[in-house]
């Protein structure tokens, strides 16, 4: 099992270098990080000052060689845009980040469980057939205008929940939190729905589909004859079975919407990382950017690992594979 | 079908909505949103509008520009020049910074020397040249080389910090935009405005209180103001018809109507300095981007002429900016310039165009490509749009090249080497003054080592109005030098060396119960705010 994770740790460094090197290439392309500094009417002279002393005249080469050797010692450079350790300004924004995807996440799992359950058992039934347009919708609106007619209905029309922001938050050491507050919680209802909206339909189809296969299986049919209770063979045998899949999507999206909860950051003007790196690209902020695609690789990569794990623990064929290996 | 069940329940649902439940905020708590940033705190570091806006509240020039952009007293009360190069200032006494130390001419004479300091963005500010020298406690003359009429026109936004502050935090130098490490001074502030900062998280939330030591009077209510950037102008909008902030700058033009239509908020509108022109170059011996070859077609001013005249300005304003801009006739705004109602545009004459486009030699019209911002002026890409289409009339094939502000400056600028054809481009002159756009925007560039014409990216160039330029810089009689100024704008205005657009219109979002003044500089000044 040892092996196993170092061996996928080294597997990721390897990630997060190519990464790199991907991202420092396309840097090149977003524009020059002067221009976003300072305004139109500056100087020629006073850009090239600038230019040198963040090192821009430098070969590309040489401009990775560098980051890659602050960033081994996490030293992520000077954000251009805010002139603060872009470490610092990433700690600061972590919070509000994960706090939104773990709401999201918490919700697709407990709402999409159990209408997956629901639908498959309850094939036809009126309320499966409203859980099953719900879905189309989330599956099928883009978060952007889900989030726009959410805040629409709920904070222009009827005044109930705020249409930006965090709310008031509590500062747990460097852990800021929402959570302890009524404006924070209410501040992080929309967001997490319409950031949750997309996983938990796609769960709940996912669920429904392995549900209907398990249920058709012969371990069920024996066990219908062995004369278990409904509750036991739904449960017991059949959702636990359905779950496999279920992990590794979920984990997967777990990953994702880390780092694509971007859009709804920006949308709901949240303070996490993805409103910090939206506005990197908009103002060549290179720095920010850069930080902000290691760090995702390596939520990706972290993500990927437990799941694995997590395979183990459901399935136990495959922890004789992983000691074997 | 299922996007129209969707809307018609969301229709459903904010109908039935009786009456919109907005938490009150407590009185003279202001909450204002900006699509821009405080950059940082640090006022030598970043000249910007929203930064520059933002420090003024905390921070106090010698002048100060009024409601009108009229220059009148800050920290010096009064001001005399005895000689055309010796300006002499009187500082107000019993003024205190923030942090309860006495303001004197020692902290004028340190801030000239930072303001000049390497890392300073704010340089030209003050001549390189110009000597400060302290008389007593209380005033403070400047030598200069040469006479300046304009020496103390940006002074209102040359803040002047405590020289004690700085050297008990080792703040002495300027924080450079490139620097490395946050200085204290970028972090913290310590002015003798009427505000001060509570608290700063960029990108997120910064926090004004009322400054405890500020002289007064105080003409604001306020106890407290949170201000947010909100970068999605669909936030702003949504969050300013919530009643969750009071302010929003900017409001999209296409969001007027809806604002104005809702009964708790307001838009308000008015021109801004910023004028909007489109510019050719005129130096390459052939078009970077064209299909004409061996020449260059708007080397020839009967070229620079028909695309003027087929440019219909009236027809973009009641389209594009749907009536939210003033047509101008010059590269610079009718309010900073006294003569400038002596200048009248020429209606748009496709016909006559087409004309002109066959006396210099293209009767089937040309293609050139064009550089345009889309999201960096009011409705950019639109504009530019347009002109594509107008210019189609007079048989001018025009390849749009509409990019993100980003790229769109690091083609077009001098460090890139001015690669651009035809181009879109806003300027505001920093003075609020007619040298800067004479210098800047249509000095001739032929000395790389000169700053002057450094933003003038066609290289437009006409030695007689390069000469009238420098005799404005010196010339210190106000009836005289406008006469001047308007020679100097005529020889443009015959060259047609640009097209001037207009200049477009601010536009705030104001709750109903917020009373302020909006300044055409676009600063949201919160000294000014009074909220029931």
């Amino acid at each position: 099992m040892l092996a196993f994770i170092l061996r996928r740790l080294f597997q990721s460094a390897l990630v997060l270098l190519c990464v790199g090197v991907i991202a420092f290439a396309l840097f090149r392309l977003v524009g020059d990080p002067v221009n976003q500094i300072v305004s139109i009417d500056t100087p020629f002279e006073q850009r090239q000052q600038i230019r040198k002393d963040l090192g821009l005249d430098d070969p590309s080469i040489v401009q990775f060689g560098r980051y890659l050797v602050k960033a081994a010692r996490f030293d992520f450079g000077i954000s251009y845009q805010f002139r603060q350790p872009v470490s610092t300004l990433i700690g600061e924004r972590m919070p509000a980040t994960l706090e939104l995807t773990f709401m999201a996440a918490l919700l697709s799992l407990v709402v999409g469980i159990p209408m997956g359950v629901y639908t498959a058992l309850r094939r036809g039934s009126f309320l499966s057939g409203v859980f099953m347009s719900v879905s189309l919708i989330g599956v099928s609106l883009p978060t952007f205008l889900i989030a726009i007619l959410l805040r629409w209905i709920f904070s222009v029309h009827l005044g109930w929940l705020p249409s930006f922001g965090r709310g008031q938050v509590v500062n747990l050491g460097w852990w800021s939190t929402g959570l302890l507050t009524v404006s924070g919680i209410k501040a992080l209802i929309l967001p997490a729905i319409t950031l949750g909206l997309f996983q938990m339909t796609l769960i709940m189809r996912l669920v429904r589909a392995e549900m209907l296969e398990v249920l058709r299986t012969d371990y069920i049919k024996f066990a219908r004859a062995r004369g278990l209770s409904d509750r036991a063979i739904h449960f017991g045998h059949a959702l636990k079975n359905t779950l496999v899949p279920v992990i590794t999507i979920a984990g997967l999206q777990l990953g994702s919407i880390i780092a694509f909860a971007l859009i709804t950051e920006y949308v709901f003007q949240w303070p996490g990382m993805g409103a910090l790196f939206l506005g990197a690209v908009q103002n060549v902020d290179i720095p920010v950017m850069a930080a902000y695609l290691l760090l995702v690789s390596f939520i990706f990569v972290v993500v990927n690992l437990v799941v694995d794990i997590l395979y183990a623990v459901v399935d136990p064929r495959l922890r004789a594979n992983m000691q074997a290996a | 079908m299922l996007r129209k069940v969707l809307f018609a329940a969301a229709a459903a649902v904010a109908l039935s909505a009786a009456s919109v439940a907005v938490a009150p905020a407590s009185a003279a708590t202001l909450r204002y949103a900006n699509q821009g940033d405080l950059k940082s705190l640090d006022p030598y570091t970043l000249n910007e509008t929203t930064t520059n806006a933002h420090l003024g509240n905390v921070y106090e020039g010698l002048t100060s520009r009024g409601k009108d952009l009229a220059i009148g007293p800050g920290l010096a009360e009064r001001w005399e020049t005895p000689e055309p190069t010796r300006w002499r200032f009187y500082l107000r006494k019993g003024v205190k910074f923030a942090n309860g130390e006495d303001f004197t001419a020692d902290d004028v004479l340190f801030s000239a020397d930072r303001v000049r300091a390497a890392g300073s963005n704010f340089t030209t500010r003050v001549p390189k040249d110009a000597k400060f020298v302290k008389v007593d406690d209380y005033t403070v003359d400047v030598v200069l080389s040469s006479p300046n009429p304009i020496l103390n026109y940006q002074w209102d936004t040359w803040y002047i910090m405590s020289k004690k502050w700085a050297e008990a935090n080792n703040a002495v130098a300027p924080t450079p935009a490139s620097a490395t490490s946050p200085s204290y001074a970028s972090l913290n502030a310590n002015g003798t405005g009427p505000f001060r900062i509570e608290s700063h998280q960029p990108g997120v939330k910064t926090v004004f209180k009322p400054n405890p030591n500020w002289r007064g009077p105080t003409e604001h209510n306020l106890t407290e103001v949170i201000f947010t950037p909100i970068n999605s102008d669909a936030t702003r909008v949504a969050a300013l018809l919530s009643g969750e902030v009071d302010i929003i700058e900017p409001v999209p033009i296409q969001d007027i109507q809806r604002i104005n239509s809702a009964n708790n908020v307001q838009v308000l509108t008015g021109p801004e300095l910023r004028t909007i022109f489109l510019g050719f170059d005129q130096t390459r011996d052939e078009l970077l981007e064209s299909s004409v070859k061996g020449k260059n077609p708007f080397k020839d001013a009967k070229v620079r002429e028909a695309f003027y005249k087929a440019i219909d300005v009236e027809a973009i304003k009641s389209r594009v900016m749907r009536g939210l801009s003033t047509p101008s006739a010059l590269m610079i705004a009718p309010e900073l310039f006294a003569l400038s109602k002596d200048f009248t545009r020429p209606k748009a004459d496709p016909e006559g165009a087409k004309k002109l486009l066959a006396e210099a030699g293209y009767p089937n019209g040309f293609e050139v490509g064009m550089d345009c911002p889309t999201d960096r002026y009011v409705n950019d890409g639109p504009i530019c749009q347009a002109a594509v289409g107008m210019l189609a009339r007079i048989g001018v094939k025009v390849n749009l090249n509409a990019q993100p502000k980003a790229q769109y400056f690091a083609k077009i600028l001098k460090p890139n080497g001015y690669k651009t054809s035809f181009y879109l481009l806003g300027w505001t002159p920093g003075t609020l003054d007619s040298h800067n756009v004479l210098y800047d925007i249509m000095g001739c560039r032929d000395d790389a080592n000169v700053a002057r014409g450094e933003t003038n990216l066609g290289g437009y160039c006409n030695k007689k109005l390069d000469a009238l330029t420098d005799q404005i810089l010196v010339e210190t009689d106000t009836a005289k030098r406008n006469q001047l100024i308007k020679q100097a704008f005529q020889i443009g205005f015959d060259d047609y060396s640009y097209i001037p657009l207009h200049q477009q219109a601010l536009a705030w979002g104001v709750a109903k119960n917020v009373k302020l003044v909006q300044r055409a500089d676009n600063q949201v000044l919160l000294y000014w705010i009074k909220k029931d």
